[in-house]
């Protein structure tokens, strides 16, 4: 099987995040999707970076974010992995709650979750690692499909 | 790109005229200012022209969010021009487009403001 595998390990800062949007953008691209899926995965993979730079690392210099790419013709899969205090995402609020609806702050997972076909959290001691797929013909299980392990 | 805002009046309306993309860090710092500014000026009315707008995240809709909120909260009213396809798709997916009044011409959005 043909795999394209790309890893960086990257400093917490906002650079990091346009790194990792780049490189998910030229490999969705590779891998064949059209330009609105490509638009979503490196948005996907954008938010999914400023969570782990942000709230995760909290732009401590010390602290690394590790974004791993692997293509291969059924699918893009992507991680990304920070060194924080974790998160779990069953605790995460509902952005489209009416009470939601107008604050600042909380609709990144939720469009990691529309973008992707398979988002799943993993807790590391310590840090989050979140992987997204997307399968290069649409979705092989429910949209939505989400694990925490 | 980064993004770049300038600002007009017309018929009592100031409209704001975004162009680059609005994220995390600079874009949304000067979507943020800017709104701040015109609003300290006392103006109630401000339409927010989106139309070459490339990108936004979730901070940018953040932003747009906030900058509503804020200057409703201030008696004023914040409206949207121009949204290209992906920003719309945005605000669709994340059930803000009905939260927003948006315009698809400047004509009816300077209209809208006088209903």
């Amino acid at each position: 099987m043909n795999a394209t595998r790309v890893s960086y390990t990257l400093e917490s800062s906002l650079a990091s995040v346009n790194k990792a949007e780049q490189t998910a953008a030229e490999l969705a691209a590779k891998s064949g999707f059209d330009d609105d899926e490509c638009g979503r995965i490196s948005m996907a993979v954008r938010e999914a970076t400023v969570n782990a730079v942000l709230h995760g690392n909290h732009y401590e210099p010390g602290k690394r974010v590790t974004v791993y790419f692997e293509s291969t013709p059924e699918a893009l899969t992507i991680a990304v992995r920070d060194e924080g205090p974790g998160v779990d995402p069953k605790v995460l609020p509902d952005p489209l709650a009416p009470e939601n609806l107008l604050k600042q702050s909380g609709r990144g997972i939720f469009l990691i979750r529309a973008f992707m076909d398979e988002v799943r959290f993993r807790t590391l001691d310590p840090g989050t690692e979140l992987t997204m797929i997307k399968f290069v013909r649409g979705p092989h299980s429910a949209p939505g499909k989400e694990a925490h392990q | 790109m980064t993004m770049k805002a300038s600002s007009r009046k017309v018929d009592g309306v100031v409209i704001i005229d975004l162009s680059g993309r609005i994220t995390l860090g600079e874009g949304a710092v000067v979507l943020r200012d800017t709104v701040k500014e015109i609003s300290s000026r006392g103006e109630k009315k401000i339409l927010l022209n989106l139309g070459d707008v490339t990108y936004i995240d979730s901070s940018g809709i953040g932003e747009l969010v906030s900058a509503f909120t804020s200057v409703k909260n201030a008696g004023g009213e914040l409206k949207l021009l121009n949204l290209t396809k992906k920003v719309h798709d945005l605000l669709q997916i994340t059930k803000l487009y009905t939260v927003f009044d948006v315009q698809d011409s400047e004509a009816s959005a300077l209209a809208a403001f006088g209903r």
